[in-house]
């Protein structure tokens, strides 16, 4: 279903279309309000007063955004109003290198170079297990760099949408995403040599 | 340069770095195989990201919600 005939039998009070966008948006939903909060149950709290801020909010809505993006928008404004202070203090953009600095020589060239992944990777299977195995590493991310990720790289929005969900700058995006991402590799680096 | 090179992956792929610098860097992968494999292990590392499924909703969830729901409505 289109976001425009949602919108309009969501309008009307439609159950068949609010069931739908909950089985399409509830998971990631709660994937994102569990970076947001301390604790599960919160997430979950916030989710529910997502879902009311549609009921509340959907007269109001005039699709300049998806319709994912506006719940998206008014997950982060429910969360960040719970008062609940974030799991750990924002740590902002933090420094540190993409890659283990031991793996270069002195002169920065490899040392202990990357080696091309196994073309098995392209595989469809085993790819799928291979994203399983990320899934809960991307958990081990600092908080910002873990909204990041999942919100560029796993939900799919833009680098625009999300500066302005999350109140970043291009810059610190960027620099998030790029230690988020640098860490993923790494991560799945060790992992290859048990595929 | 491998150094600096890994630390400018991601502006690269997100078209960020400026013509210059764009051109140094791709002058280097093009020098430089192991940079090259890490750039490839970095675009498999997005496409695994990608293909992530959020968790499954439990029905029982989606059925409390369309209750709420109904309530709400009549509030």
């Amino acid at each position: 279903m289109e976001d425009a005939e949602l919108v309009a039998r969501l309008r009307l009070g439609d159950e068949d279309a609010f069931r739908f966008v909950v089985e399409r948006y509830h998971p990631s939903l709660l994937r994102l309000a569990m970076t947001m909060v301390p604790s599960r149950a919160v997430a979950e709290e916030v989710v529910q007063d997502t879902w009311l801020g549609l009921v509340r909010g959907i007269k109001g809505f005039e699709g300049r955004s998806s319709l994912r993006t506006w719940l998206f928008h008014v997950l982060v404004n429910r969360a960040r109003s719970t008062g609940v202070h974030e799991r750990r203090p924002a740590t902002g953009v933090t420094a540190g290198p993409a890659v283990d600095p031991s793996r270069f020589g002195a002169d920065g060239s490899w040392a202990d170079p990357p080696v091309p992944w196994p073309d098995e990777v392209d595989d469809r299977l085993v790819a799928s297990q291979l994203a399983e195995r990320i899934r809960p590493r991307i958990d081990e991310l600092p908080d910002m760099q873990r909204r990041v990720v999942i919100l560029r790289d796993v939900e799919g929005l833009g680098a625009t949408q999300v500066c302005e969900l999350l109140g970043l700058s291009e810059g610190n995006q960027r620099v998030l995403l790029h230690r988020g991402r640098s860490r993923l590799r790494g991560m799945l680096e060790s992992e290859m040599g048990n595929v | 340069m491998c150094r600096e090179a890994v630390e400018l992956v991601t502006d690269y792929l997100e078209g960020a770095l400026t013509g210059r610098d764009r051109a140094r860097l791709e002058l280097h992968l093009a020098d430089c195989p192991h940079c090259s494999a890490y750039l490839a292990q970095m675009r498999r590392t997005l496409d695994l990201l990608g293909r992530i499924e959020p968790e499954a909703l439990d029905p029982q969830v989606a059925d409390d919600l369309v209750m709420l729901y109904r309530r709400w409505q009549s509030e």
